[in-house]
């Protein structure tokens, strides 16, 4: 089967997010389509997906053009998508996910679950993907819920799947499990598109890559023949520096201390088992990981919006264990959310509001119990200056933003105060390639002026080169305390899946 | 001033909408075939609406006294919903507090300037305890505040009239549930007293409470801290716990005020309009609170001006019941109307082909689970 | 009513607490039985039939309730009860309202069966009510309105049946209520305004207009505001049975269609395609439009089941009972109708538990000022608010309703 956008051009207001976008995916191969956040990735396939209509061009499926006016033609026409964030519903099981909107009945409409237990556990053993049709979606792991989103798109037919973002959640062992899914869906004859802004992975698995920016197609290459810098290159406009780039520094006083921390939720399961690091002053520790191996929990529990059950946490010898968010923020610790939409930012309110969301209650901000707005507003004007946050006013709200200066946002916020101890959770997370290397080079910066800086993040990448030294967390555990200069990232990653370099084979 | 044009267009389709309502219900004369007297209805209608709010200083005087306890609700609702709480309580919270405010009023004598204002206290004490229930069991387990204070008021209106049975409070000479009359001193001064021979002007200086009510609101919001924790508490209650502030003491003290505030209607109401207590003394005036808020999308400005529209269409439905055929539930469709069209700015645009600005519609209700 | 499982590993933190909390329940009922059930001295009598009069001695019955209550609260705390645990909750409750009865009544007899009846019968609005904010809210949207549709069907019913008879009156309140919901569906949806907003707008609404209308047209035209309502149909050969048969069986069709009703939702919800679709939608409902399933239209088809149902509902007074319709007639029941979802967790069988509780109490009521129980009718009255904000406080609190009830949502 041959896929064929042709012209494809969306508009939202303010916006061309695909701008006469041309490509053509085949059965038996593997697409690759990269650009950064905000190219146009995302609404190209929910245009060929029929969630959006085009205002411009055709979709042209065997040399015959068709329209989509909603998932169900394509799914019809045998597109499949495999969503970047799950379209499970939580508190339903597998099966019950699985067969929505293609439900076997009997009479009156009365649903035969049998049949769509057995639908799924034959797709599952065909695929080998290993899934119980009756556990309920919101117990399972994040890797099980993606193979979920796979029956979901085989049991109806895909004859073309579309991956967008996959390995997002996935471990380096899973995401090779992943591909080799991929190969079986390519030997079984089905096409696939492969959405991503990990460029490594798209040249690995993509026979060839489409390079998306700002809405138009720039360029498609031959994976075997390109390297990832041209590809990143496309992808931004110009020259593109893939590594930060920092000094040895000489690493100060012990700042963070965590000693035997342990955090359970309140049904009594263990989110963090026994944690014990340092942070020196000047020096970026990082803790790598898959997500949902306790990092958020641990960062909450040193930030204060969690409680731990047992061990401590000290900031320069001061026992802040049970301390308020709050205490911990005056005593020089600051946290840089890894959800910026739920926690970071308060979308309705205005940038400046925003700016000082966490020190309103400090002086020069207020007194007693009176806000001093003027001040505020002084402040928010050089911090918006100073890290380059593009917006008209620092008075419009803060969700007119960019994802990336949102995020700015939050680094001017917390980084332009005088600091012991930084926090940053996924500080690069949905952020486009500009502001990444902006934010980089901040925390460094704050490095260098002495702050201890704990970086938390799934992007090994970027963990491996900001960390002076790289701590490893899996199932709640700290497993590995590595010199990132001097371990490989397949070393890492196998420490990221529960194994040990060296045991491979063993372990899980 | 484009909002100000869709308020407008809101209201002049409220009134034509109205208008119908009006013909089509005058059963009698259509039956005749008599249009002319359908049609003259609906003039003379909203003619005795304009004139019973606005046209004469009887008039004024009476809007003034109906939007008091409207605007004061208004306030409490409205102060809630900016913490992110609907407060359906405001009937029940302006029961507690005006019958806090009885109490003071008619078992103290003592002189006006005292009395008066520590009636008004009361109220606010009594109003802002009875809110602060909703606000703890929120707090401390979830409960939903749409259910439990939809709970209170039906338990407040109990205890009202079983109060107003008992010795303490009923009136000797009666065996109806009335209470025992407010001191004379302790009665809110009215504000045209200096009129000599104007003892008809009814309008009471609950009304300065309510002003200045709606200016603590606003310099609450903006100017104070708490006002701020409130502001980012009611939009993302997550960021609010990020930021280290404490959530479930902002939200009691929300209700808490928010109860103050009712309270406070319901002390004027009881030493202001009335003088006394009956079992229905806060009337409707709760729910009414809530259109209000909506309307003024919760800000301090837009809450007066619709408390003053709500109640400048109170004083002139009276005048319109009294002279017309029309009755005063009229109001409480326009209101219906006028509430709906203004939540609808698409709705008015495609009636009046004009181009609205559909803005970001923010949500009042954050589903049950917050 | 709520989920309890026994104490104990596997359990969350969350049934623990609710757990807890029954015990505390038993306990306190316990000890209420004993101060003050124990009391009065002499018997009640508890006239079931015609010709028998059950009879139970007051102060043995309460100290024997007493110690049981006290015990079962022991044991909910130590261990819980596992699987038997809402049974044995129904039981205490029933004996606990037995004891309270035995202990009013004392001295004197009570027609008991006669309450039940009125008790069921008195269930229909506020259940139908509640099937209608259930179907909407498992949909994913809030029905506020619930309360101006029972008013506005009252109305449509009363004038209509008046008119062209009880049957075309039902027709005509039904009809009222899918016009209502079309309202709330067609702002909710289509022009996506506030749920809450609509939903209140709707009640002020029908509260003017039905008062208007009732003012300005029925004063002067009685004719349009007499109806014939339905009377009680003996169900062959079941209505025969003592007790029951009365209570259940000997009923108007509004009680049998309600009972009918909660069934039927309940096995829908649960066991048919429709039912699932509509969960999904109510839960994550770009899940469902990803797989093709047109979450709008299923949402304006369950917005409009769920108008007649409420319409039905809402016939109830002028056609169930009163044969009339007075100004503000519902006063405040389609609240109670949401808070009866919420108290029974958003399923239908919960939702008529919570409204046998409140008809109980308005039922009790009556009777009660006829008995000497030195209790203010008023605090009776109260009682089942009371209960559900001890409830909804308690045992429910921050429980799962349909996530997605409430936003809007953004097709394309």
């Amino acid at each position: 089967m041959k896929l064929e956008l042709r012209g494809i051009t969306k508009r939202f207001p303010g916006v061309i997010a695909n701008d006469n976008v041309t490509l053509t995916v085949r059965t038996g191969e593997v697409l690759g389509l990269v650009g950064e956040n905000g190219a146009g990735k995302s609404t190209l396939m929910n245009v060929l997906y029929g969630l959006y209509k085009a205002d411009e061009g055709t979709i042209v499926l065997d040399d015959v053009p068709v329209q989509f006016a909603s998932p169900a033609d394509a799914i019809c026409a045998g597109i499949g998508m495999v969503h970047q964030h799950f379209m499970l519903v939580p508190v339903f099981t597998v099966a019950e996910n699985v067969v929505l909107g293609i439900e076997p009945t009997g009479m009156l409409g009365i649903l035969d679950i049998e049949k769509a237990r057995s639908m799924v556990t034959e797709i599952s053993n065909r695929y080998n993907l290993g899934l119980d049709p009756d556990a309920i979606v919101e117990s399972l792991p994040v890797g099980v819920q993606q193979r979920i989103e796979i029956v979901k798109v085989l049991i109806r037919d895909a004859k073309i799947v579309v991956f967008d973002e996959p390995t997002a959640v996935l471990t380096p062992s899973e995401i090779i499990e992943f591909f080799s899914i991929v190969r079986t869906l390519i030997d079984s004859d089905k096409g696939v598109v492969f959405i991503t802004h990990k460029l490594k992975e798209a040249l690995s698995v993509a026979d060839r890559i489409a390079v998306l920016r700002r809405g138009s197609v720039v360029g498609e290459v031959v994976s075997a023949e390109a390297t990832e810098s041209q590809i990143a290159e496309m992808m931004v406009g110009r020259a593109v520096q893939l590594t930060v780039s920092k000094k040895r520094s000489d690493y100060g006083a012990t700042v963070l201390s965590v000693s035997g921390l342990t955090v359970l939720d309140p049904d009594g399961r263990t989110l963090v088992q026994d944690v014990s690091f340092d942070v020196r002053a000047s020096e970026i520790v990082g803790i790598a990981g898959v997500h949902g191996n306790g990092q958020t929990e641990l960062v909450e529990a040193l930030t204060g919006l969690r409680s731990t059950s047992s061990g401590k946490v000290y900031l320069e010898g001061v026992d802040i264990t049970k301390a308020s968010p709050r205490k911990r923020h005056s005593l020089g610790v600051a946290h840089i959310p890894e959800d910026r939409q739920r926690q970071g930012l308060v979308g309705g309110l205005s940038i400046v509001e925003n700016l000082v969301l966490t020190r309103y209650h400090d002086t020069p901000f207020s007194k007693r119990i009176q806000m001093n707005w003027g001040v505020a507003h002084q402040v928010a004007a050089d911090l918006v200056a100073q890290y380059d946050i593009r917006t008209q006013s620092a008075a419009d709200l803060a969700n007119t933003l960019s994802g990336g200066n949102q995020q700015k946002v939050i680094v001017a916020r917390e980084l332009s105060r005088d600091l012991r101890l930084a926090i940053c959770s996924q500080p690069t997370r949905g952020v486009d390639v500009g502001s990444i290397e902006y934010i980089h080079e901040q925390i460094v910066k704050e490095r260098d002026s002495g702050t201890a800086v704990l970086i938390v993040s799934t992007e090994l990448d970027e963990v491996m080169s900001l960390s002076d030294r790289l701590l490893v967390m899996y199932r709640g555990r700290i497993v590995a305390d590595v010199d990132p200069k001097t371990t490989s990232a397949m070393d890492v990653g196998l420490y990221m899946a529960g194994s040990t370099p060296g045991n491979v084979g063993v372990g899980v | 001033m484009k909002s100000l044009r869709m308020t407008l267009l809101a209201l002049l389709s409220a009134m034509v909408v109205g208008g119908v309502i009006i013909v089509l219900s005058d059963i009698d004369s259509l039956r005749d075939g008599d249009f002319a007297t359908a049609f003259g209805a609906v003039f003379s209608a909203y003619r005795a609406l304009f004139v019973g709010s606005f046209g004469s200083l009887r008039a004024i005087s009476s809007t003034i006294n109906s939007t008091v306890p409207l605007m004061l609700c208004g306030v409490s609702v409205s102060i809630a919903f900016k913490a992110g709480l609907f407060n359906i309580g405001a009937t029940g919270q302006m029961l507690a507090g005006g019958m806090a405010a009885l109490w003071v009023g008619f078992s103290m004598n003592g002189p006006g300037i005292i009395q008066v204002p520590l009636a008004i206290l009361a109220g606010a004490v009594g109003g802002a305890l009875f809110g602060a229930i909703a606000g703890v069991l929120k707090a401390r387990t979830g409960a939903h505040e749409v259910i439990t204070t939809i709970m209170l008021n039906n338990m407040a209106a109990f205890m009202v009239l079983w109060l107003l049975k008992t010795n303490l409070f009923q009136r000797s000479d009666r065996t109806d549930p009335i209470s025992k009359l407010v001191d004379p001193a302790g009665r809110l001064p009215r504000l045209f007293g200096f009129l000599n021979g104007r003892e008809d002007l009814l309008a009471h200086s609950g009304f300065v409470v309510a002003l200045l009510a709606v200016g603590v609101f606003w310099w609450f919001l903006h100017r104070t801290t708490m006002g701020f924790e409130f502001r980012v508490l009611g939009l993302n209650s997550d960021a609010a716990q990020y930021a280290g502030m404490r959530t479930k003491r902002l939200t009691v003290l929300a209700m808490l005020f928010a109860g103050a505030f009712a309270g406070m209607a319901g002390a004027s109401e009881v030493t202001g309009t009335y003088g006394y207590a009956s079992q229905n003394f806060a009337g409707n005036i709760g729910f009414d609170a809530i259109a209000i808020a909506l309307l003024g999308r919760s800000s301090p400005l837009g809450t007066a001006f619709a408390a003053v529209l709500f109640g400048a269409l109170q004083a002139g439905g009276r005048q319109m019941q009294a002279n017309t055929d029309v009755p005063i539930s009229l109001i409480v469709v326009l209101r219906a109307l006028i509430v709906m069209f203004i939540a609808a700015p698409l709705l008015v645009k495609a009636i009046w082909r004009v181009k609205a600005d559909t803005g970001a519609q923010s949500q009042t209700f954050r589903g049950w689970g917050s | 009513m709520s989920d309890i499982k026994s104490a104990g590993i596997g359990q969350s933190a969350e049934q623990r607490k609710r757990s807890r909390n029954v015990g505390v329940v038993y306990v306190v009922l316990g000890l209420v039985s004993a101060t003050i059930f124990t009391n009065r001295p002499g018997n009640s009598g508890f006239k079931l039939l015609d010709d028998f009069i059950f009879v139970i001695p007051a102060r043995p019955f309460a100290w024997a309730l007493a110690i049981t209550l006290v015990a079962l609260g022991a044991a909910q705390l130590l261990r819980g009860m596992g699987k038997v645990t809402n049974v044995v909750l129904t039981v205490a409750t029933i004996s606990f309202v037995v004891g309270f009865l035995t202990w009013a009544a004392s001295g004197g007899s009570f027609s008991l069966t006669g309450m039940l009846q009125d008790t069921v019968t008195r269930s229909v609005p506020i259940t139908m009510g509640a099937i209608a904010g259930i179907i909407c809210e498992r949909s994913g949207i809030i029905n506020i309105a619930i309360e101006g549709q029972l008013l506005g069907s009252a109305f449509a019913g009363s004038v209509v049946g008046s008119v062209l008879g009880p049957w075309p009156g039902v027709a005509a309140a039904m009809l009222m209520g899918v016009a209502l919901s079309g309202i709330l569906a067609v702002f909710a949806i289509r022009y996506r305004v506030d749920q809450v907003i609509v939903g209140f707008a709707i009640n002020f609404l029908a509260l003017g207009l039905t008062s208007f209308l009732a003012s300005r047209v029925l004063t002067k035209n009685p004719q349009y505001n007499l109806v014939k309502p339905f009377s009680p149909y003996r169900v062959p050969l079941l209505s025969e049975i003592p007790v029951i048969g009365v209570v259940l069986f000997t009923q108007t069709l509004f009680v049998y269609v309600s009972l009918a009703a909660v069934a039927v939702t309940t096995w829908a919800l649960f066991r048919t395609r429709w039912g699932l679709r509509t969960r999904a939608i109510g839960e994550y409902p770009k899940a469902a439009g990803t797989l093709g399933v047109d979450v709008i239209k299923l949402r304006y088809r369950n917005l409009l089941i769920a108008g007649a149902a409420a319409g039905f509902g809402g016939a109830w007074w002028p056609i169930g009972t009163v044969g009339r319709f007075d100004q503000n007639i519902t006063s405040g029941r389609g609240f109670i109708a949401l808070a009866a979802v919420i108290f029974g967790r958003w399923h239908p069988v919960g939702a008529l538990s919570a409204a046998l509780v409140f008809a109980f109490a308005e039922a009790l009521q009556l009777k009660l000022s006829n008995l000497n129980t030195g209790i203010p009718s008023e605090f009776l009255l109260m009682a089942p608010y009371l209960v559900t904000l001890v409830v909804v406080a308690g045992f429910v609190g921050r429980s799962r309703a349909p996530r997605a009830a409430g936003q809007i949502y953004e097709a394309q």
